[in-house]
């Protein structure tokens, strides 16, 4: 077996329990879509062009309440902008690639598949190992795809109750459960936690997420600094 | 705007927060110190969405009673600590929120 097509099975194989709670959010996805007045065809078109859970449930939510498309579009920016740190911390595992692998790596550069690929990328001194982050990421897209098709079809005979809402917490919660142990992480996440709670209502165009990552790393870079002095 | 111009501009944007750094950064512009602060990344960013998720219900408003998704949360949480596994985790946190939200 090539070494490249082992790197991207193990992509696949190290993001799979993650793909859980990613069936039920697409589902809830796909029948939203539907549910608000988009064709089925919009529907799987965004879920091809977005490619990204969050940004997509804010459209909906954004454009059912009936929010004008520059507002909708800068918050989905907002929300994304979490991304710009994904690419930040990938950037430099890829930096030798050719601008197509670059360009294909950040079509897949979403949660699940940065979460798993950067332990991955830690650790690994393979020189393709942008594969594990396509398998990870291309693993979510069949999902995500298939779910979101599943939603448009099944439509209102899934129950809504099925806590749909709790799938995405939970994924993330899972991902995290590792720094959870460790004192300067369990800070960060409090604080960005605590940031994002109360910013809500506060912080325009959904950019809470990005104010409380922000908040969090500058906590995470005066601490580290802060231990380091002390030795 | 067309829910098609819509949904292709916001691929658009998405598409630039994933590509923009991968195509701007260069390997020399890493050191350790950056290296360290940015592993913090995914405990600064995860939090900011499970926080309002879990503790806020849709319109932003604050629940605390009656909340099904707190205790869940915490189920979860604590058998991910022990277990350190992510299935784990995701199975007891969705069981119990099941559990909490249909037998109880």
């Amino acid at each position: 077996m090539n070494s490249n097509f082992k790197i991207f099975l193990k992509g696949i194989i190290d993001v799979s329990p993650l793909m859980i709670p990613v069936v039920p959010f697409g589902l809830i996805y796909g029948i939203l879509a539907i549910d608000i007045g988009f064709s089925p065809l919009a529907t799987m078109g965004m879920s091809l062009i977005v490619f990204g859970g969050a940004s997509q449930i804010i459209l909906l939510q954004l454009f059912s309440g009936g929010a004008s498309s520059l507002v909708i579009i800068s918050s989905v920016g907002a929300v994304n902008s979490r991304h710009l740190l994904y690419g930040a911390v990938i950037s430099e595992h890829v930096s030798d690639l050719k601008l197509i692998w670059k360009i294909i790596v950040s079509y897949f550069l979403i949660d699940q598949a940065f979460a798993t690929s950067n332990e991955y990328f830690k650790k690994s001194k393979e020189k393709n190992k942008h594969f594990h982050l396509i398998g990870g990421g291309f693993t979510c897209w069949v999902v995500w795809q298939t779910t979101t098709f599943l939603g448009i079809i099944l439509g209102a005979a899934i129950p809504e109750k099925l806590g749909l809402s709790f799938a995405v917490p939970l994924t993330f919660l899972a991902i995290l459960v590792n720094d959870f142990r460790k004192l300067i992480n369990l800070i960060v996440i409090i604080v960005s936690g605590l940031v994002a709670t109360l910013g809500f209502n506060y912080i325009p165009y959904k950019a809470y997420v990005i104010v409380a990552a922000f908040t969090g790393l500058f906590v995470a870079m005066v601490l580290t600094k802060m231990i380091k002095n002390y030795e | 705007m067309s829910d098609w111009v819509l949904i292709i501009y916001c691929g658009i944007i998405t598409y630039l927060t994933r590509f923009s750094m991968i195509a701007i950064l260069k390997k020399e512009m890493f050191n350790n110190r950056v290296r360290e602060v940015l592993s913090y990344v995914p405990s600064a960013i995860f939090p900011a969405i499970i926080f309002p998720a879990i503790f806020l219900d849709d319109l932003g408003v604050f629940q605390f009673e009656d909340n099904p998704k707190i205790l869940a949360a915490a189920i979860a949480m604590i058998i991910g600590i022990l277990s350190r596994n992510i299935i784990a985790t995701i199975i007891s946190g969705l069981a119990s929120y099941w559990f909490l939200i249909f037998v109880v």
